[in-house]
């Protein structure tokens, strides 16, 4: 009214008849024709209807947009399972697909081994089926993994007998023991003879653990002790939540589950909850890990099929303890987490994947059992687990568990074996380090694997094998044939446990001379093979003084321009580089002093060491008396140059002899010591590589005309010599 | 610009276990350097010179050693040299020889500043 202006609004009344109403009031007012307001139009309107109409409205927009939000968050965590799901699924698969062709190689690498090799092939073939295996391993335990995960492993109930299975796990551990440990294991005399169980699973466990204990410890004991223990708290708990007629599948959805659970945290379980199990209470307040359903799921399935039978279950505790570095408590709870070990250093140290804990962890609790662990540090540590085991009483065994239904019929043959409760595998006590008593650690190698063997310090052996006129160290290696021989006829398996490796250089090649002598034993007549020992002792296999060059009788003249220190160094490198794998012999050819300087350091920054000749004479002589796996050869020399030398050295072999080079006035080599392979075995195709300095006449194709492989230009670097090796030796 | 990255190679190959092994290298390169120099330079005063071939020979060393060590400009001038060397042309080795010698000098100066 005092604006002059229409309004409108709503107003909201009370009536008693109608409940709360809503009107629309618009008012206006009336101006006379003079412009004074003489009055208003009122004019009303109901819209109360309009009114709740427009409040349902949006109440149901936002209800909606509440919806929405929640769909998509659904499709994301729907989107992100199935991708898990397809991811495991392909990983499983690749895996699978991985591991044939792998297999294959592995089998072909095995095969070949059997065939006659010579020392560096059977060397370079060790490693590839060492690494092979050690692949294989690597999938087989992913595989596991992720098949427990997704739920498709299924356990198998077959009757075993604990006892065996400890004996045999412990024995097989013993065999490829390489420290001083005491291995012992202890079946209490309560254990039933036979329980049914997914035997292959228990050995994976138990090798598992044992594994990891004799990894871990350095001295002292590892051992397995197996009792049966009362039914267990959580096993009682999970029975009563049995649901009937659920799958595996059903089970192992609650392994994840079970991980997410001990974080508590409420998010976590609501996003399983769409799965539909109940179990998150229950999950949430147990403080350490356990299953629940899946205990009577593992048993429903297994006990389907025996459900004529009557049954006990038994359940059997399985310690596994050492006396090892033991591990810090802020390690525990992690330590059953995939990928995980203790520490990086640990990991670097030690190495393994991290799989196994969790694998086991996984597969104890698949069987509706726990595993867990108690450590002080440096004292030791002790992996418990346990398991229940079905014991069918209608069977012929178990005499300890009733009385009534025993049948004593199959004892008899196995008695000794079944009942046998306890066993210990004791180091060998340790011969002197060297010469004769040197039998037992060649047996020891010899059952080893041998993949291991070579990894470890073999490589001094391949380079610098002199002619070796009589010496000391020649006598000892013949015993150490002779018993290498002896040894390998009976071809046990003993428990060898050894000190470590890091031993002094001598206890290493002895071992290493031995291990080669087996090789040997096994693919030539016996005199080549102890010609061959004879040439083929590596320096360090001499415990005495390095500038004695007993080695040298033949060499000193032809090596003019090379300097003590020269030759000093290459002995020492090749006494210390003994941590990498079958090094190659190189040659290099070369007469300036700053190239030999340069090239030599160069080499020596990728671990090899080379031997030095200045000129083309010298390089064929040294070619006549050692075996060389690759030659670098400069091309402008005195006396005589890179490209004959090349010549001369392919005349020989394709012809097998030194025809050409004593035309040319090299005097061959002396049949006795002549350290090349003596049999009718043509020679190997040394590589060659020209070093060039771009002059008019040292063009690639002259170079490959005469006999050259490849060439490296000159000025020498690092770069130039890393290419060149990793050509030739991959 | 005297010296390339050939030079920078030689440095990495020191280390713990060969801590000088870049001094022990030039050292080496200046006491050969100096003996072919001297070999050069007498087979080029010598009047009745003839052997190009075994000046060849010493030539090939020292552009050798001096390009392992990165000695660019050295590498360069024996190069023109040996250019020189082959077309027989004695004037213009001697005066190559000339060249060399200053600028041996000059690395020389250089490397002991390098090692003060």
């Amino acid at each position: 009214m005092d604006k002059g202006l229409p309004a409108k609004r709503e107003i909201t009344f009370e009536t008693e008849l109608f409940g709360s109403k809503t009107f629309l009031i618009y008012v206006e007012p009336v101006f006379s024709k003079a412009g004074e307001t003489i009055g208003i139009n009122y004019m009303g309107m109901d819209i109360t209807d309009q009114v709740r109409k427009r409040e349902r409205m949006i109440k149901i927009r936002e209800e909606i947009a509440v919806q929405k939000a929640k769909e998509t968050e659904l499709n994301r965590t729907i989107h992100i399972t199935e991708e898990t799901m397809r991811a495991k699924q392909m990983l499983a698969t690749m895996s699978h697909e991985i591991r044939s062709p792998l297999s294959g190689v592995v089998s072909m690498a095995e095969i070949l081994a059997t065939t006659k090799l010579d020392r560096e092939q059977r060397q370079l073939l060790d490693v590839m089926i060492s690494s092979g295996d050690l692949v294989l391993q690597l999938i087989n335990d992913i595989l596991d993994l992720s098949k427990v995960e997704s739920g498709v492993m299924k356990l198998e109930a077959t009757k075993f007998r604990p006892r065996e299975v400890v004996k045999h796990v412990l024995q097989t551990a013993a065999a490829s023991l390489r420290k001083i440990l005491t291995l012992e294991g202890n079946v209490a005399d309560d254990v039933p003879i036979e329980v049914i169980g997914d035997v292959l699973r228990i050995r994976q466990i138990l090798t598992n653990l044992i594994s990891n204990a004799i990894k871990f410890t350095h001295e002292g004991k590892v051992g397995v002790k197996l009792y049966v223990v009362p039914e267990p708290p959580f096993a009682k708990e999970g029975s009563q939540n049995g649901s009937a007629g659920s799958t595996a599948n059903q089970s192992t959805t609650n392994v994840p589950k079970e991980e997410t659970c001990t974080s508590t945290s409420q998010t976590s379980s609501d996003q399983r909850g769409f799965h539909g199990k109940k179990h998150e209470g229950s999950c949430q307040d147990r403080s350490q890990n356990e299953r629940g359903t899946p205990v009577t799921n593992g048993t429903i399935d297994v006990t389907e099929e025996q459900a004529e039978l009557p049954e006990t279950t038994v359940w059997i505790r399985c310690d596994v303890y050492d006396t090892g570095i033991g591990i810090p408590e802020n390690a525990l709870p992690t330590l059953f987490k995939k990928y995980m070990q203790v520490s990086a250093d640990h990991a670097r140290k030690y190495g393994g994947t991290g799989l196994g804990l969790a694998i086991c962890k996984q597969l104890v609790e698949l069987m509706g059992g726990r595993l867990t662990v108690s450590s002080q540090v440096h004292c030791g540590s002790t992996f418990t687990f346990i398991l229940p085991y079905k014991v069918s009483l209608s069977c012929d065994h178990s005499d300890d568990v009733d009385d009534d239904l025993s049948d004593m019929d199959d004892h008899g043959a196995t008695d000794d074996d079944a009942t046998a409760g306890f066993f210990q595998f004791q180091p060998r006590t340790l011969g002197s380090l060297f010469s004769s008593n040197g039998s037992s650690r060649t047996q020891n190698l010899l059952a080893h694997n041998i993949g291991y063997v070579n990894s470890h310090k073999i490589n001094g052996f391949s380079e610098n094998c002199y002619s070796f006129p009589t010496s000391n160290g020649q006598t000892k290696e013949m015993d150490l044939f002779e018993d290498a021989c002896s040894v390998a006829e009976a071809l046990e398996i003993s428990p060898e446990p050894e000190s470590s490796f890091s031993h002094s250089p001598d206890h290493d090649n002895e071992s290493a001379i031995c291990r080669d002598e087996h090789h040997h034993n096994v693919v030539n007549a016996e005199n080549k093979v102890s010609t061959r020992d004879v040439s083929s002792c590596s320096e360090t296999s001499r415990e005495v003084d390095v500038k004695e060059k007993i080695t040298e009788p033949q060499l000193p003249a032809e090596r003019q321009g090379r300097s003590d220190s020269g030759f000093q160094s290459t002995l020492n490198s090749s006494r210390e580089a003994s941590n990498s794998i079958s090094k190659p012999k190189i040659l290099l050819v070369e007469d300036n002093k700053i190239n030999v300087m340069v090239t030599r350091s160069m080499m020596k920054q990728l671990g090899h060491t080379i031997d030095v000749v200045s000129n083309g004479v010298e390089a064929v002589r040294a070619i006549q008396y050692h075996s060389y796996d690759l030659v670098l050869m400069d091309v402008c020399m005195p006396v005589m140059d890179g490209l004959q030398t090349t010549r001369l050295i392919r005349s020989f072999e394709e012809t097998g002899n030194w025809d050409e080079a004593a035309k040319a006035g090299i005097e061959k080599p002396s049949p006795s010591s002549d350290s090349l392979q003596p049999d009718c075995t043509p020679p190997k195709r040394i590589p060659i590589i020209a070093m060039t300095a771009n002059a008019l006449s040292e063009s690639a194709d002259e170079c490959s005309a005469n006999g050259m492989d490849s060439f490296i230009s000159k000025p020498v670097t690092f770069q130039k010599l890393k290419e060149c090796l990793e050509q030739y030796f991959p | 610009g005297i010296l390339d990255e050939q030079f920078l190679q030689l440095q990495q190959l020191q280390d713990e276990t060969s801590p000088n092994f870049v001094s022990e290298v030039v050292n080496i390169y200046f006491h050969e350097s100096e003996k072919l120099l001297r070999n050069l330079r007498s087979l080029l005063m010598d009047r009745e010179f003839s052997d190009y071939n075994k000046m060849g020979i010493h030539l090939n060393q020292f552009m050798g050693s001096s390009s392992s060590i990165g000695a660019k400009r050295i590498r360069n001038v024996c190069l023109a040299f040996r250019a020189a060397s082959d077309q027989n042309n004695r004037a213009g080795c001697l005066s190559a020889l000339e060249v060399l010698e200053h600028e041996y000098c000059f690395l020389k100066n250089k490397l002991h500043e390098l090692f003060q």
